[in-house]
């Protein structure tokens, strides 16, 4: 059902001017872009579900709260309380931001090798502003996104890693983004930016935590620059509070014969919405969209891909699977545009559904728009529920029909995680994956 | 060890077994046979569990118990085996994480302890060397891409590593070469033993000059119409069903025994 326009909107209140920071400080191009930015966002209002993109996803609860961007944490975790939750110590090197600000207690990323840096954003923006000029806010598209265009003009704080020519970087790079607790409903700005110099390789894995029981609203962009013959990993776990919302722009560029890998896991939150795009530019480029979101109880998960061929000889791979159960509700839409220039673009798409119970809900659509004439684009998407006869058949050799469950379950979600090669983010993967399926439902 | 008495099922409302008595005592080999469509694979599966056929009448006892109150994984830490006709792919999902799964999760059940990795691999190398597997086997995903003598042989394999109390192989010859029956054969002799019966559902005799049984029955339109002993095989392999049937005062429209 369309919603009706409204006027009113309570969450415009929290962001009606820059906040001192974005306004006063930093770069005069960026002070210009996060007035465009701004500005930008109040023409554009937040999307309705009467909009094409948003037609399966209300914001609803979002539009009817005022959250409020906070200064920080009022207590930060310490180490060990940052350990202890899923995916807060994987024994890499770590860059901590807590409710919008880089902490460099928790931060342990310091003896990376030369030619590379990664640290606070806000700190770069003050050291080497001529650095990030160039590629900050220039991928993620804040003037059709609402959201994007929000965090644009708001961020106070994130991470920027910056990796010379030729050098890799050996073990993944872990970034933690923690939300914890507050007095009224807070609005983070979480941003990141990966710069991947020609001949550079890097791994990152991005994590958005939830600390606290409340609601919270997460608005993250992340923009990935990708030089010529560079690679990035890139996953990306989001396992915000339960009550919490997520909604990101995960905007990838390639240059030539640049690869880009990304596994964008979604866990938490009761609406997530990512728009994550990635931009063939350079002839032998290579990227591959791969996804994971597993929603129980009244969860929302709203995954948009676009993996854009503007060169020829490029290959994508795509593929997004979800598990759902209670009355979860899951949207994946897959687009692959082929340009006029994209000859031999070869693009597989394929998003498959694991429904546990009989409310989940999957809305798939795959968008195919060619506009080369020699390409191979095939894309699939299946539905379905757990094979009766597998159960039967695991079950049959002793294991009780949970254990069967999650045999198989971990058996659907095996050709993402096992390409994982971090074995402890593997096995938490893995874990939380299998922590959040109903008990019992195997047999109802 | 196992008392079946008057059991009836039906899928679908269809039904499929009419009223079946048979009873297996402890060491035995027993062999059902029948045409297609008789009903031999559904009484296969509903004694291993498989809720898509429904228990409509009679009863069945396993050790003095009611077998049909429990639930497919009871059964198979109560020591039943099925070795299924068609074995399912489990992609993604090793033999030795599978196998290492089912004997722990039996283990358990009984109270024993679960065994480790370095033991685990011991046991199965022991067990693949008897039945002439090869070792990469274990890395490889349950099943997927097997041929159909793999699978069959995968079966017997996992068998041989939960030493079932009664062991039911659901066709297991059906679709294999010499070679490969042979092998499955060696497998359920492997694990004969005073303490454990064999129940082995097959339409032809074939393999049953492998797997010498004590018993053989004729299933035939969900009931039971003859039993004998091991000449009664022999004498399907020559007459055919149909002639079977005529004298219980059926009819049998596929009469391939031994073909």
């Amino acid at each position: 059902m369309p919603e009706p326009a409204r006027s009113d909107q309570p969450f415009l209140t929290g962001f009606r001017q820059l906040p001192p920071h974005a306004e006063a400080h930093g770069p005069l191009w960026l002070r210009r872009a996060r007035a465009r930015a701004l500005e930008r966002f109040h023409e554009l209002g937040l999307p309705t579900t009467r909009m094409e993109e948003w037609r399966q996803t209300s914001i609803a609860p979002i539009r009817d709260t005022v959250f409020v961007p906070v200064p920080g944490a009022a207590t930060s975790p310490t180490a060990s309380e940052l350990g202890a939750v899923p995916f807060g110590e994987l024994g890499l090197p770590r860059l901590v931001v807590v409710d919008g600000r880089f902490s460099l207690e928790l931060s342990t990323a310091s003896d990376l090798p030369d030619g590379v840096w990664a640290g606070s954003l806000a700190a770069a923006l003050e050291q080497q502003p001529e650095r990030l000029e160039p590629h900050l806010a220039q991928l993620a598209d804040a003037s059709e996104r609402a959201f994007t265009a929000l965090n644009s003009a708001m961020f106070h704080d994130g991470v920027v890693l910056l990796v010379d020519d030729g050098i890799a970087l050996e073990r993944p790079l872990h970034v933690v983004y923690a939300a914890t607790s507050h007095a009224t409903p807070a609005a983070l700005f979480p941003r990141t930016l990966v710069v991947a110099r020609d001949g550079a390789a890097v791994s990152l894995v991005e994590t958005y935590l939830g600390l606290t029981e409340d609601a919270y609203l997460t608005t993250a962009v992340t923009e990935v620059v990708v030089g010529r013959n560079a690679r990035v990993d890139h996953t990306r776990v989001q396992l915000e509070a339960q009550a919490a919302y997520h909604v990101a722009e995960i905007a990838a560029r390639l240059d030539r014969d640049a690869r880009y890998r990304s596994l964008n896991v979604c866990l938490g939150a009761s609406i997530t919405r990512n728009d994550v795009g990635a931009r063939l530019d350079g002839e032998g480029a290579e990227a591959v969209l791969n996804g994971l979101y597993v929603g129980l109880g009244t969860q929302h998960i709203d995954n948009q891909t676009v993996l854009d061929h503007a060169v020829p000889h490029c290959p994508s791979h795509e593929l997004y699977k979800g598990i759902l159960s209670g009355e979860a509700r899951a949207v994946f839409n897959g687009r692959i545009i082929v340009r006029p220039d994209a000859q031999k673009t070869n693009a597989i798409q394929s998003n498959r559904n694991l429904l546990l119970s009989g409310d989940a809900v999957v809305h798939t659509r795959p968008q195919l728009e060619i506009h080369a004439d020699d390409v191979k684009c095939t894309h699939g998407a299946t539905i379905g529920r757990l094979d009766e006869e597998a159960m039967f058949y695991v079950r049959s050799r002793g294991l009780d029909a949970d254990a069967a469950r999650d045999l198989l379950i971990r058996a659907f979600a095996s050709d993402l995680l096992d390409e994982i090669a971090e074995e402890r983010l593997k096995a938490e993967l893995e874990r939380q994956v299998l922590s959040r399926l109903p008990r019992g439902a195997a047999s109802e | 060890m196992l008392e079946i008495k008057n059991l009836q099922a039906s899928i679908e409302g269809k039904k499929i077994l009419k009223g079946v008595d048979l009873t297996i005592g402890t060491g035995e080999i027993h062999a059902i046979m029948g045409p297609n469509g008789s009903g031999k694979s559904t009484l296969a599966q509903v004694l291993a569990g498989r809720d898509t056929f429904e228990v409509t009448d009679g009863e069945v006892l396993y050790f003095g118990k009611n077998l049909l109150d429990l639930a497919p994984e009871e059964r198979a830490c109560a020591g039943i085996f099925l070795a299924f006709q068609y074995p399912v792919e489990i992609p993604g999902v090793s033999n030795a994480y599978f196998l290492k799964s089912a004997l722990n999760s039996i283990r358990k059940h009984r109270g024993e302890e679960e065994v480790d990795a370095m033991d685990f691999l011991q046991l199965v190398r022991e067990k693949m060397k008897t039945l002439n597997i090869d070792d990469s086997l274990l890395n490889r995903a349950v099943n997927q891409g097997f041929s159909g003598g793999e699978k069959k042989r995968n079966e017997i394999f996992q068998m041989a590593v939960l030493e079932p109390k009664l062991a039911i192989l659901d066709e297991t010859d059906s679709g294999l070469d010499i070679d490969a029956l042979k092998t499955v054969a060696d497998g359920v002799n492997a694990l004969r033993s005073p303490e454990r019966s064999t129940l082995v559902v097959t339409h032809y005799q074939r393999l049953l000059s492998h797997i010498v049984p004590d018993h053989v029955h004729v299933l035939h339109d969900g009931r039971i119409i003859r039993s004998g002993g091991r000449e009664l095989a022999l004498e399907l392999e020559e007459r055919g069903y149909g002639w079977i049937a005529e004298h219980s005062g059926g009819s049998v429209e596929a009469s391939a025994a031994g073909s």
